[in-house]
């Protein structure tokens, strides 16, 4: 059953995401009439899943791959409503639906009931870091998306060219702080839940964990993640260069998360 | 559905002869009374603005002559303004009163003012009561109509105007402009309107910058802001947020190398320079900086000239609105008019019934409850399927055209008295003969005879 509403919260998001697109060069708040409720229902469907998976399974087994990619996307989508009540916008639902599609859509493909090796590292250590990452990646994703934005919509002032989607958006400013927030929000969480991932693999691998492909592409994306931190606090960076860099830590982010399956220590095994 | 517009208004006269139209607000009550006197006009109202001067009419039997009220109220010889006037009646000046509540009729399409001064000028005839029943009705759809526009179409979301545009693009760049300061370089008069515009939006702080330093101490002074001798000019600007400039000077006063220096003092928080001088004060090359935002004089009027494109297209999804609003407006005109006959019909036939009841109840003696009750049901079920038909016909027949007919034949069957305040003369039916009147069983009036024959 989980998988099920899994699979319909896809297909919803997926509608919303259809109609986020076509609805870009549309006047108007009509992309939100649509991609709104169709992901907001996506996500009690969602929702639902993640909770029979508790019931069925136990909480541990949230932080298996799979039901971590799909609580990732749950709380991604849980930002943007956030963002949609607070801005009175859907305008970021072109870059943020993707992700939240993509992470489900792989979610619900996978008939592999992937989880970790070993049963030992059921910890709450384990879960604290899986949780506290969620919420780091989560944030650095939105840091990202608020410095495209920020891209775009400077960009459109400067041609004097404002797109229909770009009058439906918050301010420059506003989104500039949004992004600096989730950045301030988003690194502690991340410090800590890499920490946290750090003192089990210290006690389980000894200090050789340290050269594992994930474990390295995890302390290259806390590095960018500081180096945004820094340069927008010292400097003030926004605009171009502060949207490469945030792009290099998406793609770093991405790279992360996706060693999953190929990292040696960090490996979802088949039962 | 009388209604009756008559009026000039910036698409048929010029503005030599609106001004001899427009009735100032003091002397509308004198002419709305002497338009109500008018023979046949039983509401009146006069919308008179600097764009138009409307006169909204209703009749009684369908016929009233506003053509004779401006002769004699303006003292107009025949002629001499009819090439001016635009007339519309019935559904067609419904139209007209939708269109110009809505603002389609307006100038700059989408303008909020005129919804305003339709209240306006509703307030002033309702509180004099020369409106007071169908032509109330009219209106209060007319602004219910306008509401819908502006929610349904962005016909009214866009500026239009260079100072609203220029505040509309601050809003983009910061937000909220509260807090925010501005810095006024020149001290002209177009610095001086956008800097109203901008604090009427919320901008705190003013900074007045001059060549001439007693002008820059003179606009400071009106603003309550600062004025900052020119020299330090380059020191000061990266205070502020959103900066005016309009100065006289022949080339530019602000180039990509002082824009570095300003991001720079600033921690690259956005700037936003609004060049209003010609020749242009800031180098376009400014504009390349992550951060800076430079509107010269053209950018700000393609804004305009952008919008007011929208607006237009947007008002052409306006028009189908309205013209639905009107279609919906009929159809609810034509089934008040069937109301009072299937009200008439249905007290005439309970009028019936309770003197036919109450002419038999002495034969029937005592009767129980339950017997009550069967006698009440028997007599009511019969009227009420006597009346199903004629009441389905009447509630079927509201929509066509030809409903008048029907309404006709309906009162002729039942001899139904005629409505007093019938609205269009085809719908009241002449008064039925007085013999036709014999055949019917009973007539209201007559019913307390007839039962006192009965108990005789």
């Amino acid at each position: 059953m989980p998988l099920l509403w899994l699979r319909v919260a896809t297909v919803l998001y997926g509608v919303g995401l259809i109609h986020a697109i076509l609805m870009l060069r549309q006047k108007g708040e009509r992309s939100g009439r649509i991609a709104a409720p169709a992901v907001g229902l996506g996500m009690v469907f969602h929702f639902v899943s993640l909770v029979e998976v508790a019931g069925l399974h136990g909480y541990a087994e949230l932080v298996s791959i799979r039901h971590a990619e799909s609580a990732l996307a749950l709380f991604i989508a849980l930002i943007f409503t956030a963002m949609y009540l607070r801005y009175k916008t859907a305008s970021p639902a072109a870059l943020i639906f993707p992700l939240i599609f993509i992470l489900t859509f792989a979610s619900a493909l996978s008939e592999h009931h992937l989880t970790i090796t070993s049963s030992s590292i059921f910890g709450g250590w384990i879960f604290f870091h899986v949780c506290t990452l969620i919420f780091g990646y989560a944030m650095l994703f939105l840091s990202f998306v608020s410095s495209l934005l920020y891209l775009v919509l400077s960009r459109q002032l400067k041609l004097k060219q404002a797109s229909p989607w770009a009058s439906r958006m918050p301010a420059l400013q506003e989104i500039d702080e949004l992004g600096y927030k989730a950045l301030l929000l988003g690194f502690p969480f991340m410090t800590i839940g890499l920490l946290a991932g750090s003192v089990v693999a210290e006690e389980r691998f000894g200090a050789t964990f340290v050269t594992d492909p994930k474990v390295l592409l995890s302390l290259l994306m806390w590095a960018i993640y500081l180096t945004l931190l820094y340069t927008r606090w010292s400097a003030g960076w926004r605009g171009r260069k502060a949207a490469y860099l945030a792009s290099v830590g998406f793609i770093v982010s991405v790279c992360a998360w996706g060693a999953n399956y190929m990292s040696k220590l960090h490996r979802f095994i088949a039962p | 559905m009388n209604f009756f517009v008559l009026g000039v208004n910036h698409k048929t006269a010029p503005v030599e002869v609106r001004e001899r139209f427009a009735i100032p607000e003091a002397r509308l009550p004198e002419a709305l009374a002497k338009l109500t006197s008018m023979d046949g006009v039983e509401e009146g109202m006069i919308v008179s603005t600097c764009n138009r001067v409307e006169i909204f009419a209703r009749s009684q039997n369908g016929h009233c002559d506003l053509q004779q009220f401006v002769r004699e109220y303006f003292g107009f010889s025949a002629g001499e303004y009819e090439p001016y006037i635009f007339e519309h009646e019935k559904l067609d000046a419904v139209k007209h009163v939708f269109r110009v509540a809505s603002s389609l009729d307006s100038m700059v399409v989408g303008e909020s003012q005129i919804l305003g001064q339709v209240k306006e000028a509703y307030a002033t005839a309702r509180a004099l009561g020369t409106v007071n029943s169908q032509l109330d009705q009219l209106l209060t759809r007319a602004f219910a109509v306008a509401k819908k526009v502006r929610n349904e179409t962005t016909i009214a979301s866009s500026s239009v105007s260079i100072a609203s545009v220029a505040v509309e693009l601050a809003e983009k760049i910061f937000g909220s402009l509260a807090g925010k300061s501005v810095y006024l370089v020149g001290a002209g008069k177009m610095c001086e309107l956008a800097a109203r515009h901008l604090i009427a939006h919320g901008a705190k702080k003013i900074y007045v910058g001059n060549r001439t330093f007693d002008r820059a101490v003179a606009l400071a002074n009106k603003f309550d802001g600062e004025a900052i001798p020119f020299e330090r000019l380059y020191d000061t600007v990266p205070w502020a947020d959103i900066i005016i400039s309009s100065t006289g000077a022949p080339h530019a006063i602000f180039r990509k190398e002082h824009g570095e220096k300003f991001l720079h003092a600033r921690k690259n928080r956005p700037m936003f320079f609004i060049d209003i001088a010609v020749p242009r004060d800031i180098d376009p090359g400014l504009n390349d900086l992550d951060g800076i935002f430079v509107y010269n004089i053209d950018d700000l009027q393609q804004v305009v000239q952008s919008h007011i494109g929208d607006r237009r297209k947007e008002a052409v999804r306006a028009e189908v609105l309205v013209d639905e609003e009107v279609r919906r407006f009929e159809q609810r005109a034509q089934t008040a008019e069937v109301v009072p006959t299937i009200v008439s019909l249905q007290q005439h036939l309970e009028n019936l019934r309770q003197a036919e009841l109450d002419r038999v109840r002495g034969r029937l003696g005592t009767l129980s409850p339950e017997q009550e009750m069967a006698v009440e049901a028997l007599t009511r079920g019969i009227i009420n399927k006597i009346m199903h038909t004629p009441i389905t016909t009447l509630k079927s027949a509201a929509h066509d055209p030809g409903s008048t007919t029907v309404i006709d034949v309906v009162r002729k069957l039942f001899n139904l008295q005629p409505e007093q305040s019938q609205e269009t003369p085809a719908v009241s039916p002449a008064p039925a003969p007085q013999p036709e009147r014999k055949a019917v069983v009973a007539v209201p009036e007559a019913t307390p005879a007839l039962v006192k024959q009965n108990q005789k």
